[in-house]
């Protein structure tokens, strides 16, 4: 039985900041690391693992830098990592990313065993969509689960999978048959271990499997900046809110300054 | 150009009521249909909704496409965007609107892959571009510390955005306005649906997760907080003016605050009358959550911190030397009133 964890390589993000000059995106000396939000996903994927005979295929989408971040998921005791890269791939939006990871899966499914279970991470924390999982689940047509908290029982054999899902104003105990999509939240349940030192022994060398769209042969027209309907029309700094008093005054003042501003809004 | 097929907005519903992000999104909706010369129309789908059709027209749209079905009962991926894919074929809006919330989430990435449309997340500023007449959808990206406009300039497909609950106001309603009700028959049959829910465990009534975003007064207590004795104090605080207690993603990472009542970028967007804050130093991402309060008053040690930089009103001091004098102040106060 077969499953993909989806994990991308992302910049951290706290360090990055835009150039006010030239509107451009500094990231020079930004260090990449795995989306902290798909390392959850990955642990979700190996507790079903330590339970059934599921084998786990990490993917990836990226420049071939990005085997960095597979390398280093594999030794949590994956079975292997394909990373899709190709310089059409560059520039897609997640409609156009959703197709190429898609046709990865199908791939998968084809060479290596049918893929009854996708794992991603609730969202990156670069394009904080959240809409990349949702995207693979209609591209395949399997059920799509987002905001799972807690995988409450899957049946290898009958295939029916019940999940425990976040909603605005609760949770959410549903049950369906897989194939199925599952982003996953990041709870405490779903903390990633440690990596065994016998794999990471075994994965020192691994060198993740690269498919290019030689591979996926995907229609260029519907890939890349040309099939992605969204584009970045600018990028700036944030405006920010102009401040008013700031004082430095003995605690009585202070408070009488804010008791003076409570009661002009009155909250007293 | 069809006038009905111009903006729509996506009304969340649980149970029969409205999420307060659908008006928002009536709102903003009539502001760009207005731009766009387009009438606006709201999309009810649930069970026993009907009531909802006249309330959101009261809000400002002109059309309503209702779809009362028991299988729209709890919210399910498949049957509701299969129900509102099937509206958005037919009728072609220019631009569809949801809530970027779970729920919203969760249906607008399932129907713009379906529809092949391009959809930005997470919205914080729409606008109509005075040439092209397309949508600029305006969003903070890495973490707040970068905003970008994203627009679809090539694409015919219906433009889709989520649009983050509490930035734009909520319009008054008008009880007398008058709109045209659509229905339609949910097609759908329940043993084609490949999900059935179990079991439902609301959120607990006196948790205050559900109501944070929308709360008026806001205490939010930061890092400088430090431990759980001096939090005490700022619940007290709180309380005493019937305020909801946030923190920062600071106090939340040193194990004082729960991550449900995080305020900022990872956290909630708030939006109330006053916030008030107290050690917190004002990273970028929290000031995303909290940059549309009316009025913020900061008390925070570091007279360098970013957080004066917006404060209306800041106060250079040891929090613990304010919390304690305010709560007794506000106490005599109230005394003296009563």
């Amino acid at each position: 039985m077969q499953a993909v964890v989806c994990i991308k390589q992302v910049p951290d993000t706290t360090q990055v900041s835009v150039n006010p000059e030239t509107g451009t995106i500094i990231r020079t000396g930004v260090p990449s690391v795995i989306n902290p939000y798909d390392l959850f996903a990955i642990e979700a994927a190996l507790q079903l693992k330590d339970k059934t005979d599921l084998e786990v295929t990490l993917l990836s989408m990226g420049p071939p830098q990005a085997t960095k971040s597979l390398k280093e998921a594999i030794s949590f005791g994956c079975d292997r990592a394909i990373l899709l890269s190709d310089r059409f791939f560059g520039g897609s939006d997640t409609l156009a990313t959703a197709l190429i990871i898609s046709e990865g899966i199908k791939k998968i499914s084809k060479e290596i065993g049918p893929v009854d279970l996708v794992f991603c991470g609730k969202q990156t924390i670069d394009g904080d969509t959240a809409q990349v999982g949702p995207g693979l689940a209609r591209r395949l047509d399997y059920l799509q689960l987002t905001y799972v908290s807690k995988i409450n029982d899957f049946n290898p054999n009958s295939k029916e999978i019940t999940v425990t899902r976040h909603l605005e104003n609760g949770q959410q105990v549903v049950k369906g048959n897989v194939p199925a999509v599952l982003t996953i939240l990041e709870e405490s349940s779903f903390r990633i271990r440690r990596s065994p030192l016998s794999q990471m022994i075994k994965t020192a060398k691994y060198e993740p499997l690269i498919w290019s769209n030689e591979d996926l042969k995907i229609d260029k027209s519907v890939i890349g900046l040309k099939g992605s309907p969204t584009m970045v029309k600018k990028i700036f700094a944030p405006e920010p809110r102009k401040g008013g008093d700031v004082l430095d005054v003995s605690p009585k003042e202070a408070v009488k300054a804010i008791i003076e501003r409570l009661e002009e809004r009155e909250v007293i | 150009m069809d006038k009905k097929a111009g903006v729509w907005a996506f009304v969340e519903q649980f149970e029969g009521t409205a999420h307060p992000v659908s008006y928002e999104l009536i709102g903003k909706a009539k502001e760009l249909a207005a731009d766009l010369g387009v009438e606006t129309s709201a999309v009810v789908l649930g069970h026993n909704v009907s009531h909802l059709a006249q309330e959101v027209i009261s809000y400002g749209a002109d059309n309503v496409y209702l779809v009362d079905s028991e299988i729209l009962k709890d919210y399910r991926n498949e049957p509701y965007y299969k129900t509102l894919s099937e509206l958005v074929k037919e009728h072609s809006p220019q631009i569809l609107l949801l809530g970027a919330t779970i729920q919203g989430r969760d249906l607008a990435a399932a129907v713009a892959t379906e529809m092949k449309s391009g959809l930005t997340a997470d919205c914080t500023g729409l606008d109509i571009d005075p040439e092209t007449k397309k949508l600029l959808q305006t969003r903070p990206a890495y973490g707040g510390n970068i905003m970008a406009t994203i627009w679809c300039p090539k694409s015919e497909a219906t433009q889709m955005a989520t649009v983050r609950p509490r930035v734009m106001p909520i319009p008054e309603p008008d009880n007398k306005r008058k709109g045209k009700i659509i229905t339609k028959e949910c097609a759908l049959k329940e043993e084609d649906i490949n999900l059935k829910v179990i079991d439902f465990i609301p959120t607990k009534s006196t948790d205050d997760e559900a109501d944070l975003a929308y709360a008026d007064v806001i205490v939010t207590a930061g890092r400088g907080v430090a431990n759980p004795k001096n939090l005490d104090k700022v619940k007290e605080l709180a309380k005493l003016i019937n305020a909801h207690l946030g923190g920062s993603r600071g106090a939340v990472d040193i194990g004082l605050m729960d991550h449900k009542d995080q305020v900022g970028q990872t956290g909630k967007t708030v939006r109330p009358k006053v916030y008030m804050t107290l050690g917190v130093s004002g990273a970028i991402q929290h000031l995303v959550g909290m940059q549309f309060s009316d009025y913020i008053i900061s008390v925070n040690i570091d007279k360098n911190a970013p957080i004066f930089g917006l404060a209306d009103l800041g106060i250079v001091a040891d929090l613990n030397d304010i919390v304690l004098p305010l709560i007794e102040e506000i106490k005599k106060r109230k005394n003296k009133n009563a």
